[in-house]
């Protein structure tokens, strides 16, 4: 059984069919890619697997119960880690207590929240950073910051919204490392990105949307030598 | 380690001797007055400084809470003493229904619906006069001569405000209030439920007010909407005392508290009788002008930014030495 399955999601605002008609699986173990040009709907499916809107037709299932109405905090407790492109860290907050906050999501008493909290900044990079302000944390970090907070709620499911935009190579190594060490921990994941290497070095599968309509599924290579996956992103003549 | 319990217990020899020192009725109604400001301004800083839900609308406890001890006396001839637990609770079924509407709306919304709130419980008391006796107002007689008494009861409700206001912002719920406040979206994403949050935050908040107001019904013996209900006396005065003293500290309102009464004070009696009488109307021109001061230099407050103060009084001693 596929840990999370899109069923002909649709979402519309007003009358722009942002998301239209996607189905796709994310199953127990795997790195799944989500790619398209810009404004195809990317962050629009995330939103809506996580419910900041409501969908307007199709349906998600996560481990076999249907998210569609839930509320956002409900779909984390029930294992759903999300990372934000527009990155959000807590500014006024310590890493820390950023990472510290999150824990609580599946632990009361505060010295528990905290040591685990510890242990995620460590596996994360950030524990040379955990008296900083969260405001005070270049991008990198911020990234990576947004991904530990996500990393404390213990996920089953983890989706990442293009957490290796805006990072430099050594960085972007770094991501890519951390991102198959989160997989190792048996956490799913799904991504958004638009920055190739990463797509091809890290996806197990990857879907291709473009207006938000599937263009293209399958194994990096193949996804990648697809017509209509060129032609979105190069236009028709390269094609 | 050793210089703050030498500061904490000269704090609390001041602090429990000072009306047996002090014998003065008029610096004695100061204090107890300030001392209550302490638990409006906490509870409000509660709300709005730490959870980041900025109310406009804390008269709405305070006089819930006076009116509750109130109406003890005139509709059930009981002492307006048990209106202190439950001048707290009856607020807190109130601050339930003002959350289940204003919590619909985030920021300056979320502060002009309480403002609104606030008008509309005073316009409620005016004119119920059934239960209220309206602009009449609820006149009792106090149960003590002394203010001994009354000291020491506001005095213990400051200390275990602020006390459990501590605890909180040490616990699961102080981390999730602030992570509201940082980012009502990525809190949510955090696995908080914001809207639950939100509420018990207001909540703890209007148990406090409320028995502030309580207490404010036992210790003046005359309240009426006009001053328990006051936008002005009330909600606004919550506001400058937190930021004053400092938004999201623990013990900036209790800090600006003392001043704002001593401010308020000063303008009243026209600085002690030495300036000329129209200067007492000008004191919400210097609350005004306080406030803008302190925005601008003093962003977080006087504790909050304590250490920028220090600095500036070294600096200034040291030219001058």
């Amino acid at each position: 059984m596929a840990l999370l399955e899109i069923k002909n999601l649709t979402k519309s605002f007003r009358g722009l069919t942002a998301v239209n008609n996607v189905s796709f699986e994310v199953h127990e173990g795997e790195i799944v890619s989500l790619i398209g040009p810009n404004g195809a709907g990317k962050t629009t499916i995330f939103n809506c697997i996580n419910q900041f809107f409501p969908i307007s037709g199709g349906d998600i299932i996560f481990r076999g119960k249907s998210l569609k109405g839930m509320k956002t905090h409900k779909i984390c407790r029930l294992g759903i880690g999300r990372t934000f492109q527009v990155v959000k860290p807590l500014k006024r907050m310590t890493v820390l207590d950023n990472v510290t906050a999150s824990s609580f999501c599946r632990i009361n008493s505060i010295q528990d929240a905290r040591r685990k909290a510890l242990e995620i900044l460590e596996f994360c990079h950030l524990l040379d950073e955990k008296d900083k302000l969260a405001r005070s944390l270049p991008i990198g970090g911020r990234k990576r910051l947004e991904i530990a907070r996500a990393l404390a709620t213990d996920p089953k499911l983890l989706l990442l919204d293009e957490t290796a935009a805006g990072l430099n190579p050594s960085e972007l190594d770094e991501a890519i490392d951390l991102i198959r060490r989160i997989r190792e921990t048996g956490i799913s994941i799904l991504v958004v990105e638009h920055i190739m290497k990463v797509v091809m070095t890290i996806s197990d599968r990857i879907h291709a949307i473009n207006f938000g309509q599937t263009i293209a599924e399958g194994a990096p290579e193949e996804v990648a030598n697809n017509k209509a996956v060129i032609e979105a992103y190069l236009g028709e003549k390269h094609a | 380690m050793q210089k703050k319990t030498i500061f904490w217990g000269v704090l609390a020899v001041v602090a429990l001797a000072f009306p047996l020192v002090i014998r003065s009725p008029y610096y004695q109604h100061l204090v107890i007055i300030s001392l209550m400001w302490v638990i409006i301004g906490s509870s409000w800083n509660l709300l709005a400084g730490y959870t980041g839900q900025v109310s406009f609308g804390h008269a709405i406890f305070f006089g819930v809470g006076a009116y509750t001890a109130g109406l003890f006396p005139i509709h059930l001839g009981l002492s307006a003493w048990w209106g202190m637990l439950t001048g707290g609770i009856v607020s807190m079924l109130v601050a339930l229904f003002v959350g289940w509407v204003c919590f619909r709306l985030r920021g300056p919304y979320f502060a002009l619906a309480t403002l609104a709130g606030g008008e509309i419980v005073r316009l409620i008391a005016t004119n119920w006069e059934s239960l209220t006796e309206g602009m009449v107002g609820i006149l009792i007689i106090q149960t003590f001569k002394s203010k001994l008494p009354y000291y020491y009861i506001v005095l213990v409700l400051a200390v275990a405000c602020i006390l459990v206001i501590e605890r909180i912002m040490k616990s699961k719920w102080g981390y999730y209030f602030v992570s509201i406040r940082e980012d009502q979206d990525a809190a949510e994403s955090m696995g908080i439920n914001t809207t639950l949050y939100k509420n018990i935050s207001l909540l703890v908040s209007a148990f406090f007010t409320g028995m502030a107001g309580a207490f404010y019904m036992n210790y003046m013996a005359f309240i009426d909407p006009e001053v328990v209900f006051s936008l002005h006396f009330i909600s606004i005065m919550a506001i400058l005392v937190g930021i004053v003293g400092g938004v999201a500290t623990i013990w900036g309102p209790a800090v600006g508290a003392f001043i704002m009464v001593g401010l308020q004070e000063t303008f009243r009696s026209s600085f002690f009788g030495l300036a000329p009488k129209w200067i007492s109307q000008a004191h919400a021109l210097a609350f005004g002008l306080l406030v803008i001061f302190v925005i601008m230099y003093l962003p977080n407050g006087i504790v909050g930014d304590w250490a920028t103060i220090k600095r500036l009084v070294f600096r200034t001693r040291r030219t001058a030495g």
